[in-house]
């Protein structure tokens, strides 16, 4: 299998702060990656520069085979790259329904031509219903609990029929069964051939899902390989998980 | 109520509020009104880039005036009649907006703000060193008193009325058309948030640049025919303050979410202006713009059609 | 070229842009440190000059002496603006165009207020120090441009050791860049962004005193602060003191050389044309700073 995302090697400062240090990292198609890492470790950074919402200074993002560098965040959404915001972002004047409706008329119609108004309409209500959001389509987020909200997060990137999703954090502040939820979305994702990677603190849902894990302190990638071998790593159990 | 459908009962009630003007004899009725207009222009086309698309554009009198010298240049130069000076300044302040969009768009909200302002002033400098057009010392434009159309004289005015009411309907039309169509779903995305709307797919800056185009070459449309209402034309009036804050003021009092806010805001506030002009001062009226703008900020964001959406939300429920 | 004429358009400027820096300083408080967008700013500062010249006129009294005690009034002002902003915009998170257009408003209301009250013509106020210059050789120093310079200088150095050295100015500093570090310390930052954009709204007192020294003033020359005051501000730097110092001597050097051999209508060009440059290449991002 080769790479979807390759990230060669990427820095990126914020005046003298160095947010990442020449971060190296592959995802291959299919695989299920977990990014963890202790808060101001550059996680959100580094999905900033691979979504384009960052320009990173050094280095290179390659996506599927092409590079990234210099494009547009919505460029990369319309070649498969989705996002979930770790603060959720909705779009607060529409309702849930036209919310989702975003990513669909701006990139799947992209991609694949204009759909008919009434199968993007159901297509719609299909995706809140993955999150158990449906009957709340016509409603507005503020009505939302910030778990909602979360949920309404992760159906929109969805809605950009990614090849490579980046669910950032959506778990935190869900119930167990929620996560179970959540995790069991992201499985049957996965089983549709949607490369995942997933960035959250919840040990157990991160050990769970993911086929490889990423440890990112400081700006730098300190670990990456097996779970199991991962969270064995001394310099991670120091850095991170503690004991 | 379709587009098509729309324009024919625009241009029923604009050529009967014509109408009427003409048979009473009134000729302030066509100067206060034409202000009235001009300003239904400008703030439907502000609201395009700020009510729509959430950029606060601070130079909306430096389209008017670009769009006005572009007429007194004309006027100099080669006169042409106005409708044709009307396109020519939309396509000047288009390629004007377009270039301050390019310049800009990339900064925040706020930067861009500022820079809106930084080139009005910037353009009122290069104008007011340009001798060509007059410069500080201003340009007269004579009008004549009465023109032909189609074998019937009317009174400039009167003439000049008709130009600004199809003006004030293209205008209002061009913003309803966006607010009906996928272009104003997508403005509404990049103001709600244009980080989540960029990681949606869609193509903020375009977009951003289709608003300051229109917006800027609408408000150009309504400078063309101003030189001619006035007959002397002097930067500072011309870039005056007072365009800036009206065309902010009516959009924010009648509501910035949809196309029927800027012309309620216009049409209210224009003419409490024309009234306190006429009976205590214009100074006056100005200080009244500006603390119901203040007011309405703070206290009622979404403007008087915001109002009555809540007033109808709240009846429904009962 | 006579080098005379250069030197002396170079003084000229370095003393123009101490006072630009005491101009600045305020918004380099509010925008910069506290990213609240007040356009306004400018419009504070004729009202200071207009007290200045009413004390002035009235009593007789030093303007700087006038806008030093004014200062407290600036400050309670300046609190009871930041009060509506925090309640009406930025606890909804609805700062950009709502804050804007609330601003704009109070720009237009304090300038339209002081044209009904003041009327357009322009005012000016007589002091012992305007009038009579210093001489080194060939090159003159306007007494009424170092004596505001001086002022100036004074009033930055002040607010710069009081955001280094006091605990509420650290705060303040620590504010712009993580308020949740700030809260954990267990200071309010409520409190802090209030206290700094009234002593923000109090440096407007001095500053107009000081335009009011330099140049006679009417209502509407503030809107030509306003392009100089974020060009300043951006250029040195969002929130940096020394740096807004550097850039308004880089400024009024520029507009000082412009006035002298291109000649004053061209100066608002100067500094509104280099904030539009300075923004178009910039290489900011949306999240660009």
């Amino acid at each position: 299998m080769s790479a979807l995302l390759h990230v060669e090697n990427i820095s990126k400062r914020f005046g003298g702060f160095v947010a990442l240090d020449g971060i190296n990292l592959e995802v291959r198609q299919g695989e299920r990656l977990g990014l963890i890492g202790p808060n101001g470790s550059g996680k959100s950074t580094l999905v900033n520069c691979i979504c384009g919402a960052l320009q990173n200074e050094d280095g290179q993002v390659h996506f599927d085979g092409a590079p990234m560098n210099g494009l547009a965040a919505h460029e990369r959404t319309h070649r498969g790259l989705a996002r979930s915001f770790q603060l959720p972002r909705p779009f607060h004047s529409l309702n849930l329904a036209d919310n989702i409706r975003v990513p669909m008329l701006y990139t799947v119609h992209k991609r694949t031509g204009p759909l008919h108004a009434d199968s993007v309409d159901a297509r719609c209500v299909e995706l809140l219903s993955l999150v158990g959001l449906d009957r709340k389509a016509r409603q507005m987020p503020r009505d939302l609990t910030q778990v909602e909200m979360r949920k309404l997060e992760l159906a929109r990137a969805v809605a950009a029929e990614p090849k490579l999703l980046i669910a950032d954090e959506s778990m935190a502040g869900l119930s167990h069964s929620e996560i179970e939820d959540i995790l069991a979305l992201l499985m049957r994702l996965n089983e549709r051939g949607i490369t995942i990677i997933l960035i959250e603190h919840i040990m157990s849902a991160v050990m769970k899902f993911s086929q490889r894990l990423a440890v990112l302190v400081s700006g730098k990638k300190i670990a990456d390989g097996k779970p199991e071998d991962v969270i064995k790593d001394r310099e991670v159990v120091g850095a991170y998980l503690g004991q | 109520m379709n587009t098509l459908q729309f324009s024919i009962v625009s241009i029923v009630i604009g050529a009967a509020v014509w109408l009427c003007g003409h048979l009473l004899g009134v000729g302030y009725v066509f100067f206060a009104g034409y202000t009235i207009l001009q300003f239904i222009v400008l703030a439907s086309a502000w609201n395009i880039l700020g009510g729509y698309c959430g950029y606060v554009n601070f130079g909306s009198a430096a389209f008017f005036a670009l769009g006005a010298y572009t007429t007194v240049f004309f006027y100099k130069f080669n006169p042409l009649p106005i409708p044709l000076l009307i396109v020519i300044a939309a396509v000047v302040c288009g390629i004007v907006g377009f270039g301050m969009g390019y310049l800009t768009l990339r900064l925040r909200g706020a930067f861009f703000a500022i820079a809106t302002l930084a080139m009005a002033v910037v353009l009122q400098t290069l104008v007011v060193n340009w001798d060509y057009v007059g410069g500080s010392r201003g340009a007269y434009i004579v009008r004549a008193e009465n023109i032909q159309i189609g074998g019937f004289a009317i009174d400039y005015i009167e003439y000049l009325f008709l130009l600004m009411t199809a003006l004030a309907i293209i205008a209002v039309g061009t913003s309803r058309l966006i607010a009906r169509t996928q272009l104003g779903f997508g403005f509404a995305t990049i103001r709600d948030d244009e980080l989540a709307a960029e990681a949606s797919g869609v193509p903020t800056l375009r977009l951003k640049l289709i608003a300051t185009t229109v917006s800027g070459a609408l408000m150009g449309m309504a400078g063309a025919p101003f030189p001619y209402y006035i007959g002397y034309l002097q930067p500072a009036s011309a870039f005056g303050l007072e365009y800036g804050v009206n065309s902010i003021a009516m959009p924010i009092i009648g509501g910035t979410t949809n196309w029927v806010g800027p012309l309620i805001g216009a049409i209210l506030l224009g003419s409490l202006q024309q009234l306190a002009t006429v009976t205590i001062s214009s100074a006056v009226n100005l200080l009244i713009v500006g603390l119901l703008l203040v007011f309405f900020v703070v206290l009622a964001p979404n403007g008087l059609v915001g109002l009555v959406q809540d007033r109808l939300n709240a009846w429904r429920k009962k | 070229m006579d080098v005379s004429l250069l030197i002396n358009a170079i003084v000229a400027g370095l003393l123009l842009g101490g006072f630009y820096a005491a101009v600045t300083a305020g918004v380099s408080i509010s925008f910069g440190m506290l990213d609240i967008v007040n356009i306004a700013h400018p419009a504070f500062i004729i009202l200071g000059s207009y007290i200045a010249y009413f004390a002035a006129s009235s009593l007789g009294a030093d303007p700087i002496l006038v806008s030093v005690l004014a200062m407290p009034l600036f400050y309670a002002l300046g609190v009871a603006i930041y009060q509506v902003y925090y309640l009406s915009f930025e606890r909804r998170g609805q700062e950009s165009l709502r804050g804007l257009a609330f601003f704009f408003g109070l720009l237009f209301v304090t300038e339209v207020t002081l044209i009904l009250t003041f009327g357009v013509d322009y005012r000016y106020v007589e002091a012992v120090y305007i009038g009579p210059s210093l001489h080194w050789g060939d090159i003159d120093f306007p007494l009424r441009m170092v004596v505001p310079c001086a002022a100036a200088l004074v009033m930055f150095s002040a607010l710069h050791l009081f955001v280094t050295h006091t605990f509420t100015g650290r705060a303040i500093m620590a504010v712009s860049q993580d308020q949740l570090a700030l809260q954990l310390m267990a200071a309010d930052p409520i409190r802090i962004k209030r206290i700094a954009f009234g002593v923000s709204i109090a440096t407007a007192s001095l500053a107009g005193a000081l335009l009011i020294i330099i140049q006679p003033v009417e209502p509407s020359v503030g809107r030509e602060y306003i392009g100089r005051v974020f060009a300043i501000c951006v250029l040195g730097g969002l929130g940096s003191l020394p740096g807004s110092l550097v850039a308004a001597m880089l400024l009024g050097v520029m507009e000082s050389l412009t006035s002298t051999f291109y000649g004053p209508s061209w100066a608002p060009a100067v500094s509104f044309g280099f904030l539009l440059l300075t923004l178009a290449f910039r290489p900011s991002g949306l999240f660009g700073r």
